[in-house]
């Protein structure tokens, strides 16, 4: 019994650091107000799934997958190949994430999402004129 | 020529990725506009022929760069991709006259190119996804696509654009990511990223929890993109604040697309025996459909801005596609493909129509647009009779899919769902009543009580759409079979 549960434990170790990342990046997008953290959340989210695809590829005592190396047992590179476009696909998001806070804390002078709803619902603030003339 | 069309598949995506490039190259605004207008008539026209050789030779299956499937990425073009395919580019082909007087009221000069730019991107994302058949591919392709849109809507002229913009790509980058997990998960039972094979593979492994796990990453995931009711939550302030072209393309196609591939996994790759028999997924979605249409509906009437208006009727619309496909019937298909052209026609030229007066008036709120319908006859008409196919009025495309979706309702017996589809379309009459009391029962604002007339462009493409919306209202034969061949080939395996 004791055995079977360290078993569960030790041998999905990767599963687990997965799921606790995973639940860490989620909480942080919904509970900060702060868009620069919600933005780190994200982050930390989208690097739980690459770690999730990697230990996918990974086999124990394998080695790089390159031919003519004289090694029978290599890692799955499939599942590292698509991570690889997942993880550019990550950091586009997080640039255009953080050029959109960018332009947020010119906009409006705050990260903070309650003090941009709150000037936006303040109808005496001047950024709510239209940017064109 | 045989050659020629032999490639069809892959031009119909390379064509906008590659002119996206040189609208940066040329920068000048005209010109990046010509590219556009270029490349979104070329991809009309690659779609009308996939059209067409679909319902002549069947299914075209590609394999990109002569990699064999499963092995390599293939392009899968049936019946129902080839019908969004259609859709998108149709859209995309009508913005682009529409969106040249359009955007440079809206947006600096410096920046036009790059709006063109992204409008090719995001085309080229939304068609990748209904034209491939590799689930991994799909999520490229989506993240393609809303990444651009992303930046599409922060271009809108008001600065609340950028927080709605912010808040689609926290959202959106959640559901992609978790499309990415699903899709992980399968990867890992069976080895293959190709649907077809995926579909052959699954069933062995259908008791297991991660199928299982993966099938709700999925379903959320693009449950997400599509704007189902609890998820939602992105999409009024995004089409309300994004610039006027762009609020009508997104809402006709982007969350068409996302049906569209929820369709997809659920019937081709999971199979509706698992997916819909199985597990409790149809209740679920049956439900939430339920709530989408009423209280998108409801929350509709109690709008004061005409677009934010349009999108929560986007919400309850999308109520309506997703009831179709829980149904788990031939009709329920139909009705729920159908809707998809419908409702993404339709909501287009009424977005488009809000468009044309926002040109002039530059706002959207109710109060600002008084009396319009009598200055601006052209585009008060167009609101009207794509208002009046919106809430399903005989003769409209919209009164065809609300037609088959309550004879697919009523073949199962649900009186309930019957009451609450007929509920949501007067509720949908009292919303558009609304905007057509301001625009022709209210007197004018002064400065609007001259004739004005709108850019040409935009007038032709709003009106092409309305009466090609009246076009299948009124022939509609071609488009139902269609879509009945597409749902057969759903739900007879892989076609």
């Amino acid at each position: 019994m004791m055995v079977d549960a360290l078993e569960q434990v030790y041998g999905l170790y990767n599963y687990w650091v997965v799921c606790a990342l995973m639940m860490i990046g989620l909480y942080m997008v919904i509970a900060h107000d702060n868009l620069m953290k919600s933005l780190i959340g994200l982050s930390v989210f989208q690097t739980s799934v690459f770690i999730l695809y990697i230990s996918l590829g990974k086999i124990d005592g394998g080695t790089a997958p390159i031919l003519g190396a004289g090694e029978l047992v290599y890692s799955h590179p499939l599942p590292h190949v698509l991570i690889l476009t997942a993880i550019v696909v990550g950091v586009a998001t997080t640039a255009l994430g953080l050029a959109l806070v960018v332009r947020i804390h010119e906009a409006y002078g705050s990260t903070e999402e309650d003090d941009i709803l709150a000037s936006d619902a303040d109808p005496e603030d001047e950024g709510n004129r239209d940017t064109i003339t | 020529m045989q050659a020629l069309v032999a490639q069809l598949p892959a031009l119909q995506v390379v064509l906008p990725l590659i002119a996206a490039p040189f609208c940066i190259l040329l920068r000048r605004p005209t010109a990046a506009w010509l590219v556009f207008l270029i490349a979104s008539w070329g991809s009309l026209f690659i779609s009308a022929l996939l059209i067409v050789v679909v319902k002549v030779a069947g299914p075209i299956s590609y394999a990109m760069g002569g990699w064999e499937p499963p092995v390599g990425i293939e392009y899968r073009v049936d019946h129902l991709n080839a019908f969004v395919v259609g859709l998108v580019s149709l859209i995309a082909a009508v913005i682009a006259p529409y969106a040249k007087a359009s955007i440079e009221k809206e947006i600096v000069t410096e920046r036009i190119y790059l709006f063109y730019a992204l409008m090719l991107l995001c085309l080229c994302g939304l068609l990748g996804i209904a034209m491939t058949g590799d689930a991994f591919n799909l999520f490229v392709f989506l993240e393609i696509s809303s990444l651009s849109s992303y930046a599409l809507i922060a271009m809108g002229a008001k600065r609340r654009a950028l927080l709605a913009a912010f808040q689609y790509l926290v959202l959106g980058t959640v559901g992609g990511t978790f499309i990415l997990i699903g899709v992980g998960l399968l990867y890992a039972m069976t080895g293959t990223l190709n649907m077809e094979d995926l579909a052959t593979r699954l069933p062995a492994v259908t008791d297991t929890t991660t199928v299982k796990a993966a099938l709700a990453f999925i379903v959320v995931g693009t449950s997400l993109k599509l704007g189902l009711l609890p998820l939602h939550l992105w999409l009024p302030n995004a089409y309300t604040y994004a610039p006027s072209a762009v609020s009508a393309f997104i809402a006709a196609t982007s969350t068409k697309v996302a049906a569209y591939a929820l369709i997809r996994f659920i019937y081709t790759v999971f199979g509706a025996e698992f997916a819909l028999a199985q597990m409790p997924l149809d209740d679920v979605l049956i439900f939430l459909a339920l709530a989408a249409m009423l209280f998108g509906s409801v929350a509709a009437i109690f709008q004061t801005d005409v677009k934010r208006l349009l999108a929560w009727s986007s919400i309850a619309q999308i109520g309506y596609i997703v009831l179709g496909m829980a149904l788990a019937s031939a009709a329920g298909l139909t009705a729920s493909i159908l809707h998809l052209l419908n409702h993404g026609v339709l909501k287009a030229a009424l977005f488009m129509a809000v468009g044309m007066l926002f040109w002039h008036t530059r706002s959207a709120q109710l109060n600002d647009l008084a009396g319009l319908g009598r200055t601006m006859p052209w585009a008060g008409a167009a609101f009207v009779a794509a208002g009046l196919g919106l809430i399903g009025v005989p003769l409209t495309a919209g009164f065809i899919s609300k037609w088959y979706l309550l004879a697919a309702v009523m073949e199962q017996g649900r009186m309930l769902l019957v009451a609450a589809v007929l509920i949501s379309s007067l509720l949908g009459v009292i919303y558009i009543g609304r905007v057509v009391e301001t625009l022709y029962f209210r007197a004018p604002a002064s400065e609007n009580a001259k004739r004005i007339r709108p850019p040409i462009g935009m007038l032709v493409a709003t009106w092409a759409l309305v009466l090609a919306s009246l076009a299948i209202g009124i022939h509609s034969t071609p488009v139902v079979q269609y879509a009945q061949t597409a749902a057969a080939g759903l739900l007879g395996g892989n076609p």
